[in-house]
């Protein structure tokens, strides 16, 4: 066994056994990042907290949710909105968490395309960014579920129908992901099982990744220049802050990241209190019933694109642009060729292929969402197409790119 | 200041797709209605001013009380509630309150003509049903005067109407029809706390009897209004209680009448039930904002002392 002097104070006695101060210096105060950053780079702490809201609100509900589809609305629109203490605050947390994460995930992943910070080393950010993407929308769809009403029923008979793929007609497939021919009590019992446990675990595991992923490139900064890392942190450690291009992530970074984070709670709460119709379906008020339709069915905001891509097309086709869409953002760092990371208003064409791109995201949101009729399939149809074209065209966009 | 710029940026995209998902795409797929105020302009206006004494003498000799009970005046209901289900397919309602919770205009109509106050004669007369409430002749007199002196009596013994609590409004305007469970609220009338599990069972009974008759009268069960004020809003409860054929043509669901205040008071009741915590969200969130803004406020002096030094 290894010699142990005796500890002068319980900081000391830590780390003779886990060596705290290694870790501190290693993980916080000497983590170097660029000083040449703006708020948009504070949006990874934003996630990284409004995922712990997630959880916390999520492990107080579960103290009354009851997975049973004779009991589930009221133990979620009784019990906990009304009976229990607080119920009500941290079901609207929870909520509008849900619906939030999404908005700064989006912000956080056009602020990558933006300034090119997938590429040249980072492509395990943004591959792990994305695999973040794909569980955080697994996990959203089964918390969705849960509360058992119209909405939750009928978009998990929607989504899960698309599994028959088509033509395939792969309808066992379909059985055996509900456990059932139609949503019932398996199939709750299952999405209840990926939302409190397995979903989450992955999550937990891909902020891991994606954290570890961010170690080795660094983080990118406003101007995709490259920095030496060593020799700037060398500036600032003889007491050359103002000019090193570096500081340390904690304090300098946190201190930063933490205003951030309050301004964004302001907001957070705000809605919580006072506007969260936008994040709780009005339709998902009214208990599950197989037996009507509502008459309009759509996805949460955040899916309503994809959706869109889906809808205007024939069956076939529109999965196979649904499946387009849910994988070509993975394909960016290999399909953009230009060696340039830089802010994308400096890279010529690729700055008209990000806002057009982040225009028609919209269009295709807001077209997801209205009933598919008249003017409006044309725009989504059109919006789609757009969608589709720009992926096509971005490495013949990118290949003869000029160097910044 | 460049940052600043970057937010105007974020706030201006978040704001329009926030716009199109939600009060645009509403707009799109909801007909919006505004309320008319409750004057049931369609209805005849009241001619006649009405004498409340006659109107008990009328009132008697009409025979409303042989299908609707009077308790305020110490007649009770000819019928239980399921007898009554049995012979009308609805519990004709007690009418202690009905002059204050009905608008005026709407009960003098709905004595003369109730098919047509209620705007049900698609499912009647139309559709080759009589209708369970028989319509008032007139006792050979002044009918209008009668129907008057009617409602005058109906309003001098029904309860003013600040001493009209949110669910007395409801149980008369729309508890023969609708469950409210999460306030124990059946067609039948509240459930009580049984001691015996056979007294529960035989409630039970009885409220499935009802339920079942009045599903064969309305061709479809009323919804158990419990979560209403949360899935369809106060907006759409008013502009639907005013006039449920506007939004939902061909509905069942009657119009029932109310006056604007009691229609207000039918909403405050459906929002103690479905969001009973509204006003504690209120003021909870008014000290969690005064608590952030201090936080904020606080993580911005942090910030600069450790970022004067860095610039
Ligand atoms: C033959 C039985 C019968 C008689 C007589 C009768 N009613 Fe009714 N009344 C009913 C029934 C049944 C309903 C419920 C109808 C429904 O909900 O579809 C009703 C409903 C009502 C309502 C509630 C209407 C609403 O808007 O919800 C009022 C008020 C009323 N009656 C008043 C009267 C008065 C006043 C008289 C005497 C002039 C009278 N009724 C006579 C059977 C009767
Ligand atoms: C005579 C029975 C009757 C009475 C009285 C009645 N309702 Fe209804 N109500 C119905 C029926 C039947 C439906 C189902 C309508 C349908 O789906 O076509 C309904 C549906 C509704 C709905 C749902 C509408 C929707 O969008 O699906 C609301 C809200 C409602 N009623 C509110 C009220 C209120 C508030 C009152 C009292 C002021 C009331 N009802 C009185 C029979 C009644
Ligand atoms: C929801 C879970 C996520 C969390 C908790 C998270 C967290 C973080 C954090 C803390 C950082 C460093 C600080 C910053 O640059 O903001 C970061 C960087 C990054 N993230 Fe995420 N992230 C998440 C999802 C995503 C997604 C969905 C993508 C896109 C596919 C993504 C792509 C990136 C990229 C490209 C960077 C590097 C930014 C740069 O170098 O400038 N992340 N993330």
């Amino acid at each position: 066994m290894a010699h142990f002097e005796k500890a002068h104070s319980l900081e000391e006695w830590l780390d003779q056994r886990l060596a705290i101060k290694t870790l501190r210096r290693v993980l916080a105060e000497e983590y170097w990042i660029p000083k040449n950053i703006n708020f948009l780079w504070a949006m990874g702490m934003v996630l990284a907290v409004t995922f712990g809201i997630l959880v916390v609100s999520g492990i107080f509900l579960l103290c009354y949710y009851q997975p049973n589809i004779d009991l589930a609305f009221d133990s979620v629109n009784y019990t906990i909105m009304q009976e229990v203490e607080f119920g009500w605050l941290w079901r609207h947390m929870h909520a509008v968490a849900a619906s939030v994460v999404f908005l700064i995930i989006y912000i956080h992943m056009f602020t990558g395309i933006y300034y090119g910070s997938y590429k040249k080393g980072r492509e395990m950010i943004w591959i792990s960014g994305m695999l973040l993407f794909v569980s955080f929308s697994a996990e959203a769809f089964s918390g969705y579920m849960l509360p058992w009403g119209q909405m939750s029923y009928w978009a998990g008979m929607v989504i899960t129908n698309l599994f028959s793929l088509g033509s395939l007609e792969l309808n066992g497939l379909v059985e055996w992901l509900r456990g059932d021919y139609v949503p019932g009590q398996a199939f709750l019992n299952r999405f209840f099982m990926l939302h409190v446990f397995l979903m989450p675990l992955i999550i937990m595991a891909l902020i891991g990744l994606h954290f570890g992923a961010l170690r080795i490139p660094h983080v990118n900064n406003q101007d995709g220049e490259e920095i030496d890392f060593e020799e700037e942190a060398k500036k600032y450690l003889a007491g050359n802050k103002k000019e090193a291009k570096v500081i340390r992530f904690a304090n300098d970074f946190l201190s930063k990241d933490m205003f951030v984070v309050s301004i964004f709670l302001i907001f957070f709460f705000y809605l919580v209190f006072w506007h969260f119709d936008f994040a709780m379906d009005p339709i998902n008020f009214d208990p599950a019933d197989g037996l009507k339709t509502p008459p309009h069915i759509y996805p949460e905001w955040y899916f309503l694109w994809s959706y869109e891509i889906l809808r205007p097309f024939p069956k076939d086709p529109g999965l196979i642009a649904f499946g387009f869409s849910q994988v070509i953002f993975f394909l960016l760092p290999f399909l953009d060729r230009s060696p340039n990371v830089a802010p994308a208003n400096r890279r010529g064409l690729f700055a008209a292929w990000f806002w057009i791109l982040l225009v028609d995201m919209i269009v295709l949101t807001v077209m997801g969402k209205v009933p598919p009729m008249g003017m409006f399939s044309t725009i989504g149809l059109v919006a789609a197409w757009v969608f589709i074209i720009l992926w096509v065209a971005l490495p013949f966009i990118t290949k003869n790119e000029k160097a910044v | 200041m460049k940052e600043l710029k970057i937010l105007a940026v974020v706030v201006f995209f978040t704001l329009l797709t926030y716009w199109g998902v939600e009060p645009y795409a509403h707009s799109v797929m909801h007909k919006h209605i505004e309320s008319k105020g409750f004057q049931y302009d369609d209805l005849k206006p009241l001619a006649k001013k009405g004498d409340a004494a006659r109107g008990a003498q009328t009132f008697m000799n009409a025979g409303c009380i042989g299908c609707h009970g009077l308790k305020s005046q110490g007649m009770p209901a000819p019928m239980d509630p399921n007898a009554a289900v049995a012979s009308f397919g609805v519990n004709p309602p007690d009418l202690s309150n009905a002059g204050a919770v009905f608008d005026a205009k709407f009960l003098a109509n709905l004595i003369a003509n109730p098919e047509h106050a209620l705007m049900v004669e698609h499912k009647f007369s139309k559709a080759g049903r009589s209708f369970p409430m028989t319509a008032f002749y007139g006792l050979g007199g002044d009918k209008d005067q009668e129907v008057a002196d009617i409602v005058a009596y109906l309003q001098s013994i029904a309860p003013k109407a600040e001493e009209v609590t949110p669910k007395m409004a409801f149980e008369t305007a729309c508890g023969r029809c609708h469950a409210v469970h999460y306030d124990k609220w059946t067609q039948i009338g509240e459930r009580p706390k049984f001691k015996h599990k056979i007294d529960e069972l035989k409630f039970e009974e009885k409220v499935v009897d009802y339920q079942d008759k009045l599903t064969k009268y309305l061709g479809k069960l009323p919804p158990d209004l419990s979560m209403y004020i949360r899935s369809r809003g106060e907006h759409y409860l008013k502009t639907f209680m005013e006039d449920p054929q506007e939004l939902l043509p061909g509905t069942a669901m009657p119009r029932v009448g109310v006056s604007k205040e009691s229609a207000e008071k039918v909403i405050e009741y459906l929002a103690d039930v479905g969001d009973s915590k509204r006003a504690e969200r209120d003021s909870v969130g008014k000290i969690v904002m005064i608590y952030l803004f201090i936080f904020a406020f606080l993580a911005y002096l942090w910030k600069q002392s450790i970022w004067k030094e860095l610039h």
